[in-house]
């Protein structure tokens, strides 16, 4: 194994331009790779983070009749915030918030939102909620998010009116005012929806004290797990969802890979299946000194797979520095991911892990060296004296 | 590593190589060539013998049975009382490893290992730590004369000198026997005699058995015995005693 390391490495250096072509391809493909997969880790983690500081926080109670995707549950999904998390709300370690649904009429046109009551006080999301505070004669402050902002045509400091029907189905409208427009990466928070505060909203459907969602602070699990009349949705069962997209993305992306290594590897087979017809007296020579047919094709197999021993190398020479500064300073997509409709930056820092480095070197290792092996076990049945006199065609 | 059962390397009068009945068919289309047609022959220990004959008279087949990469369609070879045809893979890569030399006709160096890696290349192969490898390639160089040469590449020497690397390679493991097919094909009428010489000499301070296939004039007339083949036959068995 040690001569053929050292034999393989001779030949590749001795075969000059080639084996560099074929080296940074594949070196290529390490790196890119690695920065794919580097970026959808970052993006899961990202997504993550952006959830819990925007919506989800350490996990949620929600009314066990709330749905998310069936507004016209909300009439129904709302009750007294129970007495034991009191307590913690006023410590402020839990926030409910109250949902319902309303009409805006945004420069004469009509639009069907969601109204969330939240306390401005609140920090446990970063939601400008303090905003909400402003003091404003004859009309309720509200915050919006950006993309709700742009579809409705607002700005901050526009005023328009709100109706709604109450607890009791009596209809009521007021005027409310953009106090605030907040741009986050979560279209949960942003999307067909406006926050006034929790008390105003409490009033106003008649409902006081009540909540539709208690959301605690990351990291703080208050302890109890089954509260009467709420379902307690855990951190991970709500970003479960970041994870399924993430999956269907990545199944996306593992595309490049395979083009990119098909690229890569068609380079290293190309090589091959050239050395081997053209070195047959090679071959034959080294069978004429010792070898045995099958140590020649492991000798060429560790020839082939060197390719990718260098390609690391050589990866790592400019990569490390490209993928560190690329976790520094994040990839910013060149189109709007505001539109994506799903959470996701416009800036992503790719996350590496070891795990993810070894996984991928191993998977290109490995190719390569079945792509080596593969036209390499021709020499297997090749007739000796035919490779020496160079006629095996 | 497997160990050769019944077998004596010193064994003076035992002979290196043993050919019976030899005969070797190449399927060409639908029928077949007969390129030796039962060849006996028998080589001690130290002979300096060559295979002489026109082209496609079988020299090279025969040579190339002998070095056991190729396997004899009727009859047996011998070589240090192996029977060619019944080694396994394994066990004819042994007996090429540690007791054949090969010299061909172009070199057939590895262009992109220097000549001391060249040199070194059949020593790799077999138990020998890096300083006596160094010292064996050494000498072995020194054999052949090309010292001076040991960092240079196959590429930038000239023909004569890639044949003396070549025969330095033949010759570093001490083999019992060394096979050589058209050595001086290639080399002018100078340099054909200086590495027949130099051949010459390794044959009588080494006692290493030589067996050629020639038909040049230049190397039969240094050969000891000249075995001549017409059409896969033996027409003649001339040995040269006392010369
Ligand atoms: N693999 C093969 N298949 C078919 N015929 C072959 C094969 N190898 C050799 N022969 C034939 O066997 C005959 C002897 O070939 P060989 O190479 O032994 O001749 P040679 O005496 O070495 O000739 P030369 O002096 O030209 O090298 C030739 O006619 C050749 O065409
Ligand atoms: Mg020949």
């Amino acid at each position: 194994m040690k001569i053929a390391i050292k034999l393989a490495y001779r030949n590749l250096i001795g075969a000059g331009l080639r084996t560099w072509l074929n080296v940074i391809v594949l070196s290529f493909s390490f790196v890119v790779i690695i920065w794919m997969r580097g970026i959808i880790n970052g993006w899961n983690r990202q997504a993550k983070d952006d959830m819990t500081a925007w919506e989800i926080g350490g996990g949620q109670y929600w009314h066990e009749k709330y749905d998310p995707f069936d507004p016209f549950t909300l009439s129904e999904s709302h009750a007294p915030v129970p007495e034991e998390l009191i307590p913690i709300i006023n410590r402020g370690e839990m926030e409910p918030y109250l949902i319902s649904q309303g009409t805006l009429y945004p420069r004469g046109r009509m639009q069907t939102i969601i109204v969330k009551g939240i306390n401005p006080k609140q920090d446990i999301f970063l939601l400008p909620s303090q905003k909400l505070d402003t003091l404003i004669t004859d009309a309720i402050p509200a915050v919006t998010g950006s993309i709700m902002a742009r579809n409705l045509n607002i700005t901050r400091g526009d005023r328009m009116m709100l109706q709604w029907r109450d607890a009791g189905g009596t209809f009521d409208a007021t005027d409310i005012v953009i106090t605030e427009i907040f741009s986050a990466n979560v279209p949960n928070v942003d999307q067909g929806q406006i926050y006034i505060s929790l008390e105003n909203l409490q009033k106003m459907m008649n409902l006081p004290g009540e909540a539709t969602i208690i959301t605690y602070r990351d990291g703080h699990s208050p302890g109890l797990t089954e509260l009467d009349g709420w379902n307690h949705k855990t951190k991970q069962e709500l970003t479960s969802s970041v994870d399924e997209l993430i999956k269907v993305k990545s199944v996306g992306t593992s595309v490049m890979y395979v083009i990119l290594l098909l690229l890569a590897m068609l380079g290293i087979f190309d090589t091959q299946v050239l050395s081997i017809f053209r070195r047959q007296k090679e071959i034959g020579t080294y069978i004429a000194l010792g070898y045995t047919r099958r140590q020649v094709v492991g000798l060429f197999t560790v020839e082939g797979t060197m390719n990718a021993v260098l390609a690391a190398i050589v990866g790592a020479f400019y990569g490390i520095p490209f993928l560190a500064l690329q976790a520094k300073t994040g990839w910013t997509m060149p189109m709007d991911t505001s539109d994506f409709g799903m959470a996701i930056a416009q800036t992503l820092y790719p996350a590496y892990s070891a795990g993810l480095v070894i996984m991928t070197v191993i998977v290109i290792m490995f190719t390569t060296m079945i792509v080596s092996y593969w036209p390499s076990r021709r020499i297997a049945r090749m007739n000796p004296t035919e490779a020496l006199r160079g006629k095996i065609q | 590593m497997f160990v050769f059962n019944h077998y004596n390397k010193n064994m003076e009068n035992s002979h290196v190589i043993k050919v019976e009945k030899l005969v070797k068919r190449f399927p060409i289309g639908k029928g077949e060539f007969t390129a030796l047609n039962g060849i006996d022959l028998q080589f001690s220990r130290g002979e300096f013998a060559g295979l002489v004959g026109p082209s496609g008279s079988g020299k090279t087949t025969l040579l190339n049975i002998v070095g056991s990469l190729d396997t004899p369609t009727e009859g047996e070879a011998f070589v240090l009382d192996h029977a060619v045809s019944r080694l396994s893979a394994k066990e004819s890569a042994w007996l090429r490893r540690k007791e054949l030399g090969f010299i061909f006709q172009s070199y057939n160096l590895l262009a992109v290992h220097t000549v001391f890696e060249n040199v070194e290349f059949p020593l790799l192969l077999l138990d020998y730590t890096a300083a006596e490898r160094k010292k064996m390639v050494m000498d072995a160089l020194e054999w052949v004369g090309i010292t001076d040469k040991a960092k240079s590449k196959p590429p930038q020497l000239s023909g004569g000198e890639c044949q003396r690397v070549a025969i330095a390679r033949a010759m570093v493991k001490k083999p019992s026997l060394v096979l050589a097919d058209e050595p001086t094909a290639n080399l002018d009428a100078a340099n054909s005699h200086n590495i027949l010489k130099t051949m010459e000499n390794l044959n009588r301070d080494l006692k290493t058995t030589f067996l050629f296939a020639t038909h040049d004039d230049k190397v039969i007339s240094y050969l000891k015995r000249k075995i001549y083949l017409i059409d896969g036959k033996v027409d003649k068995d001339e040995k040269i005693i006392n010369q």
